[in-house]
């Protein structure tokens, strides 16, 4: 283990990332500075508050619960809008996987609804629940929905012939072969669903928040990443600002490979 | 696997089988009138050019299409879709990708719900026999090409069929890695004289294992020859084309094939044409 970090730690792979990230913190806080030291404002970036004075803002708030609560606010919808995606996405995209007629009946419909993004549901999802939380939670939830149903639609579908052909002969059932073939043959494909549904999920998550005021003016009980960075924007504060984006990468890095590591726990075949 | 039953079972009879695909405009015959037989405890070895047709009579056999006319039988009953009565081994692997060696051999008998103590003993024994007691916790994509088509000889062996039919099962593997195959197949047959369908389109592979060889013309095929192979047996690669008997059955399997291929070229079929060229710079050296 111990041997193991410290090879991840002197690869060569692992010095180029490092360096690559400080320089960007220094070419980010030179820009930002430029115009203390010389009067001319480097354009776009030179805007941006610089690492040191977010680094400055961030750490008081390491301390503070009001803004780890908002972390916990935006998992929570993150996750739950996600966890019922996948619990009415993976059963819903088998039936229309192994069922012609269900597939018939049902698949024209999702594919129009499809193409609307999750955004555009919000004012008739703040319109139809009744609450903002429920709002946005749905919100998230179609952001996810779509993208794995349509990946295990995709994976039931694309499981080679052959294994059925091979199962069939061998004495199997219909149920003994969706158990042990369609199941495991559609598990890689959920889990590539899973993995970019969730990334989907932030993206979504974020912009629900800021836009529903994370609830505060329906009476939910607002806060969320989201509704952090926008109350930043509002307050005049922009290096809160900087630190809500990168707690948002940071969260959704930790997201995506918490899933990516379940996801091969459950595909150890993929593994070389 | 040596009951008296299981080696005069599996004797399957075709009658004039025809088989076409697509209906006016893009119709293609691609079985016309073929009869033929094979007999359980003789190793019937089938050869024809590539895209002859072999692998639509495979899928008659196993039964996974249907003849346009004439009948398939198997000890005078009936083909009527696939069953557990007879295996197809295909070109490429079918082995389940998420499954170990282990998993994948017991498919069979799990299926039926029969994985009981005997049938473990017996996946065991054959996972020693195909040389993968090391890989038994392994998954297809961690073993080799050679490694996968043994699986795939295990996992068809223990549900003892009565018909066994292998379409170019050993297709695509390096020379030394096919003929360790035909080593390991001819082992195995020995062990198991169920009906074995072989079907290849290597002349080396089928004098090498077969007892009996059909040959089959062009697209739209039937038996063009049928030649016994007596070759004695256990054989040896090693000395196999050092026997005249040997090659004299080679030379008359590739002068019918030639033959076949200068029938299907003059009627218009380019498909020989290679087959043609490379016969005729044989027979010229």
């Amino acid at each position: 283990m111990i041997r193991s970090i410290k090879k991840y730690l002197t690869s060569s792979s692992t010095r180029r990332g490092i360096i690559a990230v400080i320089i960007f913190l220094l070419f980010w806080e030179i820009c930002s500075r430029f115009h203390l030291w010389f009067g001319v404002q480097v354009p776009w970036i030179g805007k941006i508050p610089a690492p040191t004075s977010v680094v400055q803002a961030w750490i008081p708030l390491l301390d503070d619960a009001g803004y780890w609560s908002n972390w916990y606010l935006s998992a929570k919808r993150v996750f739950s809008g996600f966890l019922f995606a996948m619990l009415i996405g993976i059963p819903f995209g088998l039936i229309l996987a192994i069922n012609r007629t269900a597939y018939g009946i049902i698949f024209p419909t999702f594919e129009v609804l499809r193409p609307i993004p999750p955004l555009a549901w919000v004012p008739a999802s703040i319109i139809f629940w009744p609450t903002a939380e429920m709002s946005i939670a749905f919100v998230t939830f179609l952001g996810a929905f779509y993208t794995i149903v349509i990946n295990v639609l995709g994976g039931a579908q694309s499981i080679d012939q052959r294994y059925f052909q091979a199962a069939k002969s061998m004495g199997s059932s219909q149920w003994d072969i969706f158990k042990r073939i369609v199941l495991p043959g559609t598990v890689p494909s959920i889990a590539v669903g899973a993995a970019v549904g969730m990334g989907i999920t932030w993206e979504v998550v974020v912009a629900a928040e800021m836009i529903s005021g994370g609830g505060s003016q329906s009476g939910g009980s607002g806060g969320g990443l989201g509704f952090f960075i926008w109350n930043s924007y509002l307050g005049g504060s922009y290096q809160q600002i900087v630190v809500g984006m990168i707690s948002i990468g940071i969260a959704g890095y930790i997201s995506s490979a918490i899933i990516r590591s379940i996801g091969e726990y459950f595909t150890p075949w993929t593994r070389r | 696997m040596t009951e008296k039953s299981k080696i005069v079972a599996g004797h399957i009879e075709l009658k004039s089988v025809c088989k076409s695909y697509g209906s006016v405009d893009n119709y293609k015959e691609v079985i016309k009138d073929c009869s033929l037989e094979i007999t359980p405890g003789v190793l019937t070895v089938m050869i024809g050019p590539s895209g002859c047709g072999k692998s639509a009579l495979i899928r008659l056999i196993a039964g996974f299409e249907k003849p346009s006319s004439g009948s398939i039988t198997i000890d005078g009953r009936p083909v009527d879709g696939p069953g557990k009565d007879r295996l197809v081994i295909f070109q490429e692997s079918a082995l389940f990708p998420w499954m170990t060696t282990e998993d994948n051999i017991l498919y069979g008998p799990r299926a039926v719900g029969e994985e009981n103590s005997k049938n473990k003993d017996l996946a065991n024994f054959l996972i020693d026999k195909v040389g993968l007691n090391q890989f038994k916790k392994k998954f297809p994509n961690q073993l080799s090409g050679g490694m996968q088509r043994r699986c795939e000889l295990a996992r068809a062996l223990i549900n003892q069929p009565e018909v066994m039919v292998l379409d170019e099962p050993f297709r695509g593997l390096d020379e030394m890695t096919k003929e360790l195959m035909w080593e390991y197949y001819a082992n195995l047959y020995e062990e198991n004289k169920a009906t074995n369908f072989f079907v290849t389109t290597d002349i080396d592979e089928a004098i090498f294992l077969a007892d009996r060889l059909i040959i089959m013309t062009n697209i739209p095929t039937r038996v063009a020859a049928v030649i016994d192979v007596d070759i004695p047996k256990p054989r040896r690669l090693s000395n196999i084309f050092d026997l005249d008997q040997a090659n004299a059955i080679k030379m008359k399997a590739l002068k019918i094939l030639h033959e076949e291929a200068m029938k299907s070229f003059r009627s218009g079929s380019k498909a020989a044409a290679d087959f043609i060229d490379a016969y005729s710079k044989r027979v010229s050296s």
